[in-house]
């Protein structure tokens, strides 16, 4: 392995993170309009919270997965044929989504609106559900050929482990998207989000213990790297406990957001860092994608790799301007439609 | 091989499908974002309010195309490597990149200062709020940039060499990539087909409007002059889509000849040399017997492919698809696999063609008398209406040129992905089911119709309103949500 095939590996992690950290809050709030919301004014003030930025936090999805194909064109080929079904379902949630937004504005009626607003909240949860089962058997060994080509049946999709594994994802980023309701929304959502979170935070951790276990059966994580693979996990519970710690009993609401999406980014670390040194994890050993052989020439990781350390700062930057430009907290009783 | 020929049949249709669609969206996005963009200009310097109305008003429009468009976008990045992994496989250390350099440094500028243009219409200083759209609409065209540097390369592949043991082609020079000569009449002939697409949607639908508008309503100075600046937008795109185009064809007569071939009907080889006249004639209709691959009828007009091929009165040579079908099967092999033959769909070819090349010749003439007609000091806009209603069908007109245009592109390079380098029939994924397939495409259809009447029919809502709807609505003490309290409208 050359250090720009690590690099690319590490990058792809990173943008699969930041996706999360990002979309996983408006995926939140995106179920917080079935979930939260009372009434119209609600919903509104939950559309104006993550209305400037939700665009611009899918397109980090649209780079991982560019820059999958880009770096490792051998992975990106047998991920996306492979689990053609679930990224299909994937991509039509974020469709639905992605027009909803838009589309409910401009409805004669407010029964109109309200039905791209069921829209929305559906579409959030399945977007993250769906991804969490993607990753989960990912690294759970897919009967795949030599040339990584995935022939898998329902119970290679469908697993105990994998629906855990959807289930944690889109939990982790309703409870984000809660920590972002605290954080940017003032009034009835604000304090209802808390009462949920009080709920919601034991559940999570039971549920991260339950996918401690089956990661123990479905992988071979704590098989081969038992210390970091334990370390992780440690560490998502840790961030957990500390989230439910800060936000109920100290009612903090700045920094159980950043521990909520750092939940998120975790899994990630923790499936990047089980995988490693391969890219697709295969039921037949001699079969899995490594990244010594499914990356690009070392000539296009160049290319890729001054491109992105040149245009990733200015694009940090600007996200970052964009999101203090609109750091205000908005009141649900002043919204107007 | 029965059920294989069932799945590139499935992915070719998809692919077909999707793309069209997504490529609705992107031209009117672009181009709208251009239009809007200058209407904001216009106020900044003018401090004309009716100038911001204007780009509020048909910026409305420009969100819900741009909403669509990028939600259909994510199906194009994502099926290369679902519908396509073998051609992922093969050229992805050259096609990723433009891909992904597309979604970094285009995608996120277009997306967030998007958000910023529409949430801060108050928050910032009208000069300032002017940069957002620009960025917005530069980024959008870089990205046009990306992408067709992609397609380029599938269209003309350049600065690559083939790894033998990696059994894949990778990539030599990013340089030529970029510079690849295919890119450069391609990108200028979409971003000009943007233009035009963006004034006539706002052209067209001013005039519908125009016609429903009683004598004097104040409203009327707004639609016309909204009709100005979109047709001069527009006609700037039509002018610039004439010069790029006949280059374009120029330019394939030595890059893709087979495709030439098929759109001028030539399928014996053309030699003005040896003809009388010294001069290549142009078919302006011409039927090809699918099966024999031969010109069965055609209306032939002297010279004039002599002077758009050969850029004088006579001379020149079309090869012929006949001939170039023998030079092919010497060239690359008698058959490739599933594949019959090196011919193009000669018929679709050669009228897809001729619809872009008129069409954007039509709406030429129609933007041409519709800024005299409404011109100062005449009020031919509104007493000819007839004129009004051939504005209103142009509204959909650049969506049939554009699609044209394409069908002339993608399909003429069959039966290759890559030309010369892999056919269509190669890069197909091996692993997705026919199952699969047919449910996505069959969900893919119905999500498209659903979404594209939505979209006509909220366009329609918003022209109805008019742009002193939100006027209106603040004015008016009513609050829409006052009389749901509570948990009454729970959902």
């Amino acid at each position: 392995m050359s250090f720009l095939q690590i690099l690319w590996f590490i990058l792809i992690a990173v943008l699969w993170s930041g996706f999360l950290f990002l979309e996983g809050y408006d995926f939140g709030v995106g179920m917080q309009f079935a979930f939260n919301a009372r009434n119209q004014k609600d919903r509104q003030a939950l559309y104006e919270a993550i209305g400037p930025n939700w665009d611009a936090n899918e397109v980090w999805l649209l780079t991982a997965g560019g820059a999958t194909f880009a770096a490792f064109p051998y992975w990106y080929a047998s991920l996306f044929s492979g689990f053609y079904l679930l990224l299909f379902i994937v991509l039509m949630a974020l469709i639905y989504r992605g027009v909803s937004f838009e589309f409910r504005e401009h409805m004669p009626t407010i029964q109109g609106t309200q039905l791209w607003e069921r829209l929305i909240a559906l579409s959030s949860f399945i977007a993250p559900f769906f991804l969490g089962m993607i990753f989960t058997a990912m690294v759970s060994g897919m009967p795949m050929d030599a040339k990584g080509n995935i022939s898998a049946g329902f119970f290679d999709y469908v697993t105990p482990f994998t629906l855990v594994g959807g289930v944690a994802v889109a939990l982790m980023s309703y409870v984000h998207g809660l920590n972002y309701t605290r954080l940017r929304i003032d009034g009835d959502l604000r304090v209802r989000a808390l009462t949920q979170l009080k709920v919601l935070y034991p559940l999570l951790l039971a549920g991260e213990a339950l996918f401690a276990v089956l990661l123990f059966f479905y992988t071979d994580f704590l098989q081969t790297k038992t210390l970091w693979t334990l370390l992780i996990l440690v560490a998502i519970v840790v961030t957990t406990l500390l989230g439910w710690y800060l936000a109920i009993a100290k009612t903090k609401e700045g920094v159980p957001f950043v521990l909520s999406g750092l939940t998120l980014v975790e899994v990630v670390v923790l499936l990047f860092v089980g995988m490693f040194p391969r890219v697709m994890v295969a039921a037949d050993p001699l079969h899995s994608l490594k990244i010594i052989n499914a990356s690009s020439s070392p000539y296009t990781l160049k290319v890729m790799t001054i491109v992105v350390l040149t245009a990733l700062p200015i694009t940090l930057a600007y996200q970052i301007w964009s999101f203090w430009v609109f750091r205000k907290r908005i009141v649900a009783d002043k919204v107007v439609e | 091989m029965v059920a294989l020929v069932g799945i590139l049949d499935l992915a070719r249709f998809q692919f077909a499908m999707t793309t069209i669609f997504h490529f609705f969206f992107v031209p009117m996005s672009i181009g709208l974002a251009v239009v809007v963009a200058l209407m904001e200009t216009l106020y900044v310097i003018k401090k004309d309010e009716t100038y911001k109305k204007m780009t509020q008003f048909w910026g409305k429009i420009f969100l819900l195309s741009f909403a669509v468009g990028v939600v259909t976008g994510i199906i194009q990045e994502f099926q290369f490597g679902m519908n396509w992994s073998e051609y992922s496989r093969y050229v992805g250390d050259i096609f990723g990149a433009p891909l992904a350099i597309e979604a970094l440094v285009a995608f996120f500028a277009e997306s967030t200062f998007i958000g910023l243009w529409s949430f801060t219409w108050d928050r910032f200083k009208p000069a300032i709020h002017l940069i957002f759209i620009w960025v917005v609409a530069f980024a959008s065209s870089i990205s046009a940039l990306w992408i067709l540097a992609a397609n380029s390369f599938m269209q003309n592949p350049v600065g690559y060499a083939i790894d033998n043991h990696m059994g894949r082609a990778e990539l030599k020079s990013f340089g030529a990539l970029l510079t690849n000569k295919q890119l450069w009449i391609e990108f200028p002939h979409v971003l000009v087909g943007t233009f035009v697409t963006g004034g006539f949607i706002v052209a067209g639908m001013a005039a519908f409007k125009l016609l429903k508008l009683k004598k004097g309503d104040k409203q009327i100075d707004f639609f016309r002059k909204s009709i100005n600046v979109a047709l001069v937008v527009a006609l700037v795109g039509v002018g610039g889509a004439l010069i790029t185009g006949d280059q374009h064809a120029f330019e394939l007569q030595s890059m893709q000849p087979m495709k030439y071939a098929a759109m001028e009907g030539v399928d014996t080889t053309l030699d003005a040399s040896k003809r009388t006249d010294k001069a290549q004639p142009w078919s302006l209709i011409s039927v090809t017997n699918p099966a024999t691959h031969r010109v069965i009828a055609k209306i032939e007009i002297p010279y004039a492919l002599s002077i758009l091929g050969n850029h004088s009165l006579t001379g020149g040579k079309t090869t012929g698809t006949t001939e170039l079908e023998k030079q092919f099967e010497k060239k690359y092999g008698k058959t490739t696999d599933g594949i019959k033959n090196y011919y193009v769909p000669e018929n679709t070819l050669f009228y897809s063609f001729r619809v872009m090349a008129m069409g954007a010749g039509l709406l030429g003439l129609v933007a041409v008398v519709a800024l005299w007609f409404n011109r100062k000091k005449s009020n031919l806009i509104l007493s000819q209406r007839w004129f009004l209603w051939i504005m209103g069908v142009m509204t959909f007109f650049p969506f049939v040129v554009n699609t044209a245009g394409w069908l002339v592109t993608e399909l003429g390079r069959f039966p290759w992905v890559v030309y010369g380098l892999m056919t269509i029939a190669d890069a197909v994924s091996p692993n997705v089911s026919a199952a699969s397939l047919l449910i996505s495409n069959i969900v893919y259809f119905l999500t498209f119709a659903a979404l594209g009447g939505v979209m006509i029919w909220l366009s329609r809502r918003v022209l109805h309103a008019g742009p002193d709807a939100e006027e209106e609505a603040e004015a008016s003490p009513r609050d829409p949500y006052e009389h749901l309290s509570g948990s009454e409208v729970e959902a």
